[in-house]
């Protein structure tokens, strides 16, 4: 005689997704509609508000072969490349010779290190751009006093490129610099204390103790900085405006002339859109491989 | 083996306000295990750091055989420690693991890998070699990191602090054979810290009890729970901890709530004393030998399977006796009690002053 319970029925439940419309609703508002609106544009060509046809995907054609957004790409490309590679390895250099304990000595750091964070983009811009003045400005002016060294940022290409780098090392390194001291204040301390009996040296001890806990953060930080470095606008913007010529003319400077300068919406929209694709996907590919390394 | 020294060694994190570790001397013996039993805080941590050198003393000097080792730095010293949790380098392999501290001191490969090879097979590690260390259990990931500790040449001394806290109960056991196995074996000295007293009984050849920052006794597992110098080590070894009664000294004659329980040993001068006397050597009933005339009113009774835990009211201070399964008593009536000849004893200051003796003097009666 056995008894046989019926079985348990889940009971599905829908009413949750009422507490998901909110930000249905705000993301749509501020995201979705205005970038729809900006798909409509990349498939048309306006003359005037009431004077459109549609070009299907011209637009995108011509964005994708125009020289100029080619060399912006890759000069965006570089940039980032190179702040990758300067701030992410600084940064966990700065990081890892902050003090880990001491009741002064910690804020203080911390404190000192995050001040640029606290500065916003265009005077940021505005600082490095007299800062770096040959004439007027303490930088420009003291790199030129080493000899044989000619440094002018509005005439020079390679000078306008070194400040603008230079630039977003001084502003950005910061936040890298903060990650990876989260990342290492939270290693206990018996891990230090075996690789002292371990013998390990001080690069051992980074290199085998702190480098494999700072996965997590780090692939915040490249992300952020990938994303932040390929999008830069407002620095480059104050400093050289996108010059000498086109040196530091990245894919935003550009993509404002077209839109707001040249005001050609249909290109404007499909440039857009295909730079918005760009960051995604690098994006998920930097997380994808990030990720997948750690396993 | 060396034996490991410490010369009136004492520690305070504050300047000297409190001590974690009051100056003791004490020297740890070579090739014998040691257990460091104490509760949370009382020093255990602090004392087994600076034997490794991860702390250096506020006070005091440190002796590894006639080598004064004070200012010598950890990496110098030689010893292995494992810590409460894994300590491991969790992107190597269980072998780089344990070659690690090997080519940071620039032996040779083939010395390394003989040397790795060897504990592997010590520890039972040879089927495990190629794995990364992370996708062990904590249990054999403790034992990597004892590895690491033991594949160095001369190794002065083994610490283990709390190595079990994170390992299954059901594997602690195996684990701690596989430790006294390791012992026996290499002959390394032992300090294993620990707040448990089945781990610290069953493990040592010897076993330091620490409070607050001093230690309090130290001896073979036997010796602390049959005759505990100190009040703390009655409380704290056996389970339930030994019984306490205020009592008076007067005339030799040791009084319990007046009743005059038995003759102190010694010459000791008259005034209150506590008289100490575990559960285990307390008796219910009439008849038996050993120091009578104190009588317990029950007030409950614990039946835990294999006996029973009497409580009771002496005089109005509680009192547990440990008795066969099944005892015949009831919650409120008086009992007599009688404890066990020479195993009832007097404290002062919490220190262990003297034994209780019969009444009439005679041995035995």
């Amino acid at each position: 005689m056995s008894e046989k319970r019926p079985p348990e029925v889940k009971r599905r439940d829908n009413r949750a997704w009422w507490l998901v419309l909110p930000v249905v609703l705000s993301v749509a508002f501020t995201a979705v509609i205005p970038l729809m609106t900006v798909v409509n544009y990349s498939v048309q060509d306006v003359f005037s508000p009431n004077d459109r046809i549609f070009v299907g995907l011209e637009w995108f054609r011509d964005v994708t072969r125009d020289p100029e957004v080619r060399a912006a790409f890759g000069r965006t490309l570089l940039f980032s490349a190179q702040v990758l590679l300067v701030e992410i390895p600084l940064g966990v250099a700065i990081a890892a010779t902050m003090p880990r304990h001491g009741r002064v000595a910690v804020p203080a750091a911390l404190v000192v290190v995050a001040l640029p964070l606290l500065i916003p983009w265009n005077v940021v811009g505005t600082i490095w751009q007299i800062f770096a003045r040959p004439d007027i400005g303490l930088g420009g002016w003291a790199v030129n006093r080493v000899p044989g060294v000619n440094f002018n940022y509005t005439l020079d290409a390679t000078d306008a490129w070194i400040t603008v780098l230079v630039m977003d090392v001084w502003h950005w390194t910061p936040l890298v610099a903060l990650l990876a001291y989260a990342g290492l204040r939270s290693i206990p301390d018996p891990y230090f204390q075996a690789a002292q009996i371990d013998g390990a040296s001080a690069w051992a001890t980074f290199r085998h103790v702190q480098l494999p806990r700072l996965r997590g953060v780090l692939t915040i930080a490249i992300l952020l900085r990938f994303m932040d470095s390929f999008m830069i606008y407002t620095e480059p913007f104050v400093v050289t405006g996108g010059g000498p010529g086109n040196a530091t003319s990245f894919l935003s400077i550009l993509l404002s002339k077209i839109a707001v300068g040249q005001f050609d919406l249909g290109p404007a929209g499909a440039f857009s859109l295909l730079y918005f694709l760009v960051v995604q996907i690098a994006c998920y590919v930097f997380f994808t491989v990030l990720t997948r390394s750690g396993r | 083996m060396t034996d490991i020294r410490l010369e009136g060694v004492g520690h305070s994190y504050d300047g000297g306000r409190t001590w974690a570790l009051r100056p003791t001397t004490w020297t740890w013996r070579g090739s014998r295990a040691y257990a460091l039993l104490g509760p949370s805080g009382c020093g255990k941590t602090t004392l087994l750091n600076i034997v490794s050198g991860l702390l250096s003393p506020t006070t005091g000097r440190i002796w590894f055989g006639d080598r004064d080792v004070t200012g010598v730095p950890t990496a110098g010293r030689n010893i292995a420690q494992v810590f409460q949790f894994p300590v491991l380098y969790e992107e190597m392999s269980v072998y780089d693991n344990l070659a690690f501290p090997l080519r940071n001191r620039g032996l040779g490969r083939a010395e390394t890998d003989r040397r790795v090879r060897e504990v592997s097979r010590l520890l039972g590690l040879d089927e495990h070699l190629r794995r990364r260390s992370r996708r062990l259990d904590p249990g054999r990931q403790q034992i990597v990191a004892l590895g690491r500790g033991l594949v160095r040449p001369d190794v002065a001394a083994v610490l283990l602090d709390e190595p079990l806290t994170v390992v299954d109960p059901a594997v602690k056991w195996a684990l701690r054979s596989k430790l006294k196995e390791i012992h026996r074996d290499t002959g390394h000295t032992l300090i294993y810290v620990t707040h448990d007293q089945t781990e610290a009984l069953t493990f040592a050849d010897e076993v330091v009890v620490l409070n607050e920052g001093r230690i309090v006794q130290a001896g073979e597992p036997g010796e602390l729970f049959l005759s505990p110098a100190h009040e703390f080590v009655g409380h704290f070894i056996g389970s339930p901890g030994m019984n306490v009664l205020p009592g008076e000294l007067a005339g030799g004659v040791v009084r319990v709530g007046g009743t005059a329980l038995g003759r102190a040993s010694g010459d000791l001068p008259p005034g209150p004393v506590r008289v100490g006397v575990r559960p285990e050597f307390v008796r219910l009933g009439a008849g038996h030998g050993g120091l009578n005339g104190l009588t317990g009113r029950v007030t409950g009774v614990d039946r835990m399977g294999a006996y029973d835990l009497v409580h009771a009211a002496v005089d109005g201070h509680p009192l547990v006796v440990r008795a066969e399964a099944g005892a015949a008593v009831t919650v409120g009536e008086a009992e007599p009690l009688s404890f066990a000849e020479g195993r009832a004893f007097l404290f002062r200051d919490a220190v262990r002053c003297g034994v209780v003796e019969p009444l009439d003097g005679r041995p035995g009666a």
